[in-house]
């Protein structure tokens, strides 16, 4: 069995109030020097038998239409592993 | 006069959304997300709520729902469709209007009566209002940020295309205050606040600020005065 991995972003100029929440909590336990987070999502898709260059190209479409809205996300990352 | 109102798992104000078309003098016809028919209404609402949990991102699973093929190509036909809060959401997600919604800058759920104004009145649902008329309805969201590319934002300011914008504080960070938008046609709308909760005397906004609690009715009077004399 194999597996692709999707990570997503926000786009760099849309506000990430989640990546701010977690930004202004670090230094309240004592993690200083942070001066900014970005929260995105990672997906993993599994498939029976090998991750071919098709399952990848697959991959790519699906991220690019469902897995992110490309008005607000860029994807960053699809890659085999395992 | 049919009006129909789409239910997706997880949509909560789809049995609002219903009265206030039988309040405007229409019938409403309940759609259901998974059957792809549109049983011949005039128009559809797409109603507020969390479809589909609001998993992935808000309205992006409700997308791919049956009854969205059928509706899509509709409204791309001219057929008027009105999106309120998750429904404006879905719209965004289905490519009929540009944008996305996107969390509150302030990270925290917002439920006030909103005042706003309504910008374009040439639009099915807004025929019944004066062109920057002041109104007051509920807004409830906690992902109701409307943003957009500067590009994308100057063409909508441009072609008259914003519907409603929030009159004071900014609730949700939208950009340029932009409440709701429309197509370049007009017939579909999208809007984040909730005119379908202001359209009976004491259930809307108070009506001690002078608004009577009435003023989300003409959207709805709107559709229903336009397709009667169409």
């Amino acid at each position: 069995m194999g597996r692709v991995v999707v990570e997503v972003m926000l786009k760099p100029e849309i506000l990430d109030p989640q990546g701010q929440a977690v930004l202004n909590a670090l230094p309240r336990l004592g993690f200083d020097g942070f001066s900014l987070v970005r929260q995105g999502k990672r997906f993993e898709l599994s498939v029976d038998g090998e991750v071919t260059d098709e399952v990848l190209a697959r991959v790519r479409e699906a991220a690019a239409t469902l897995l992110s809205n490309p008005v607000i996300e860029d994807v960053v990352a699809v890659e085999r592993v395992g | 006069m049919r009006i129909g109102v789409v239910t997706f798992p997880g949509s909560l104000d789809d049995r609002d959304a219903a009265r206030a078309v039988r309040l405007a003098g229409a019938e409403a016809v309940s759609l259901w997300h998974g059957d792809a028919d549109l049983h011949g209404v005039d128009a559809v609402v797409l109603p507020g709520g969390f479809s589909y949990g609001d998993y992935l991102r808000c309205g992006a699973i409700a997308r791919f729902a049956p009854v969205m093929g059928p509706l899509v190509d509709a409204a791309n036909g001219g057929l008027p469709v009105l999106g309120i809060c998750n429904g404006f959401q879905v719209l965004c997600e289905s490519h009929l209007l540009p944008g996305a919604l996107v969390r509150n800058d302030h990270r925290t759920f917002v439920c006030r009566d909103q005042p706003l104004s309504i910008e374009r009145t040439d639009t099915p649902w807004t025929s019944a209002y004066a062109p920057g008329e002041r109104v007051v309805v509920p807004l409830k969201n906690g992902e109701g940020g409307f943003v957009a590319d500067e590009r994308t934002l100057d063409e909508l300011e441009g072609e008259g295309r914003v519907v409603a914008r929030y009159v004071g504080k900014n609730p949700n960070g939208s950009y340029r205050a932009i409440a709701g938008i429309s197509n370049a046609a007009g017939n579909v709308v999208g809007l984040m606040p909730h005119p379908e909760h202001a359209i009976e005397p004491l259930f809307g906004p108070d009506p001690r600020s002078g608004t009577g609690g009435l003023d989300g009715l003409r959207f709805f009077t709107s559709v229903v005065e336009g397709l009667v004399s169409a």
